[in-house]
């Protein structure tokens, strides 16, 4: 196994800890988004693009979107 | 049960079951050698036989293509599940006082939605050719919708996305999916057996339904996504103007 | 050590189920959900890598190349972007908690009521 794939799990495994750990949820939506990110470079070293791409466009676009919008709701439309 | 019982509880089963997972992995093939004779034999034959040189998408819109019509109708119901839970009655929305004020960021925020949109436009085209396909460019097509929003304010959104117009391109692809199908069927063959004109590989007209099914899929995935963030950010506007 | 990739989806799969348990608000638990989830993305695409292969898409390199399996990657395609429609489901139904109960920590809906 090459550092690269070991590297890149090591990202994955370090920032799905941190999304469990988050409490705060404004930096859930940030902090779920990186996770989505470290898991399209792991996507990427595994020679998936086409899994990598949707990963990344709905952790990009469409995840945060509905996050977002359900902490608002939660705050009572502020 | 109390928290800290839960939490003991969890700490013994997790200690537990991830035992029995980590048996589990060991038993695989190593991590690199996989035997899998069904993906090497589509990897041969895929592209002289469908003219489709990504194999990944003619393998979720031919081969196994009745598995994506079941993937695409738990998207149409979990739309609808959404809409249930979050469509009270309305009536006409009133003010909307959520206009952005800043002129610069309304400009760049339109000329990067028609840049997305092309973007969409071209990974949806391209879905047989490179990495791509209906999935992830409907996904791209939704965000460009969304960016007008973000962009402009809630009434402009609203007038590029009337309701009956969501409906019925959601409805239009889901059962496009489904005809195209039947189709096959009227021609004498299976259901969803690739019937169509194949063309030269590595061009855009080519594989087929292959291509066909790809669009459906586009117009469903956009409009159920573009049709989830409507639900969600109506229940915003209702609730802003019960607490206004 | 070439047990690794598995061995990190079993890791993402229990620290998911551990966000689930421990949540204290509905947001937190449904994200934790979707780590969960991912999880299963990352065993399956474990599982259908050889090494030395490439992405099995051949539109610049002749066919006969060796290439990754490509029915994982079908697979999983479809389910990152259904999954995030089903995280949507379970978001509005929280909303609707909210609204109704006026909370969003599960610890401290117990019981049901009419």
């Amino acid at each position: 196994m090459i550092p690269l794939q070991a590297a890149a799990m090591a990202l994955v495994a370090f920032f799905a800890l941190a999304v469990v750990l988050t409490r705060e949820i404004v930096r859930l939506a940030m902090i779920s988004s990186a996770y989505a990110l470290t898991l399209v470079v792991l996507f990427v070293i595994f020679q998936a693009p086409d899994v990598a791409l949707s990963e990344l466009v709905v952790g990009a676009v469409a995840f945060p979107l509905v996050i977002v919008v359900a902490i608002v709701m939660q705050r009572g439309g502020e | 049960m109390t928290r800290r019982g839960r939490l003991a509880l969890f700490a013994v089963s997790a200690a537990g079951l991830s035992a029995l997972l980590l048996w589990a992995v060991a038993g695989l093939p190593d991590f690199g050698h996989f035997q899998g004779r069904y993906g090497a034999t589509l990897n041969k034959v895929a592209v002289s036989e469908r003219h489709a040189t990504n194999v990944v998408t003619a393998i979720v819109f031919d081969y196994r293509g009745i598995d994506t019509l079941g993937e695409e109708f738990i998207l149409f119901t979990s739309v609808i599940g959404v809409a249930l839970l979050l469509r009270e009655t309305r009536d006409e929305t009133g003010r909307i006082h959520d206009a952005v004020r800043s002129d610069a960021l309304r400009l760049v925020g339109i000329a990067f939605a028609a840049v997305l949109f092309t973007i969409g436009l071209y990974v949806v085209a391209h879905g047989p050719i490179t990495p791509g396909g209906g999935f992830q460019g409907g996904v791209v097509l939704a965000g460009a919708f969304t960016l007008v929003y973000l962009a402009g304010d809630y009434r402009a959104y609203r007038g590029l996305t009337p309701q009956p117009a969501l409906d019925f391109v959601e409805g239009a692809g889901a059962g496009g999916y489904a005809v195209i199908g039947i189709v096959s069927m009227l021609l004498g063959s299976a259901y969803l057996h690739n019937f169509g004109p194949f063309g030269t590989p590595g061009t855009l007209a080519s594989a087929g339904t292959i291509s066909m099914l790809n669009l459906a899929t586009a117009l469903e995935v956009t409009a159920a996504f573009v049709l989830l963030f409507t639900e969600f950010l109506e229940d915003l506007q209702l609730t802003r103007e019960q607490s206004a | 050590m070439s047990y690794l990739p598995y061995a990190l989806a079993v890791w993402i799969f229990v620290v998911g189920i551990y966000g689930v348990v421990s949540s204290r608000n509905f947001v937190h638990l449904v994200v934790c959900l979707t780590v969960t989830q991912s999880s299963t993305y990352v065993l399956l695409l474990a599982i259908g890598y050889t090494n030395g292969g490439t992405a099995p898409i051949f539109a610049d390199v002749p066919q006969t190349s060796k290439a990754v399996d490509p029915v994982v990657q079908a697979l999983t395609l479809t389910d990152v972007v259904v999954s995030v429609t089903v995280a949507a489901l379970l978001l509005a139904l929280a909303i609707q908690v909210q609204k109704r109960r006026g909370t969003m920590n599960p610890d401290e809906l117990r019981e049901l009521r009419g």
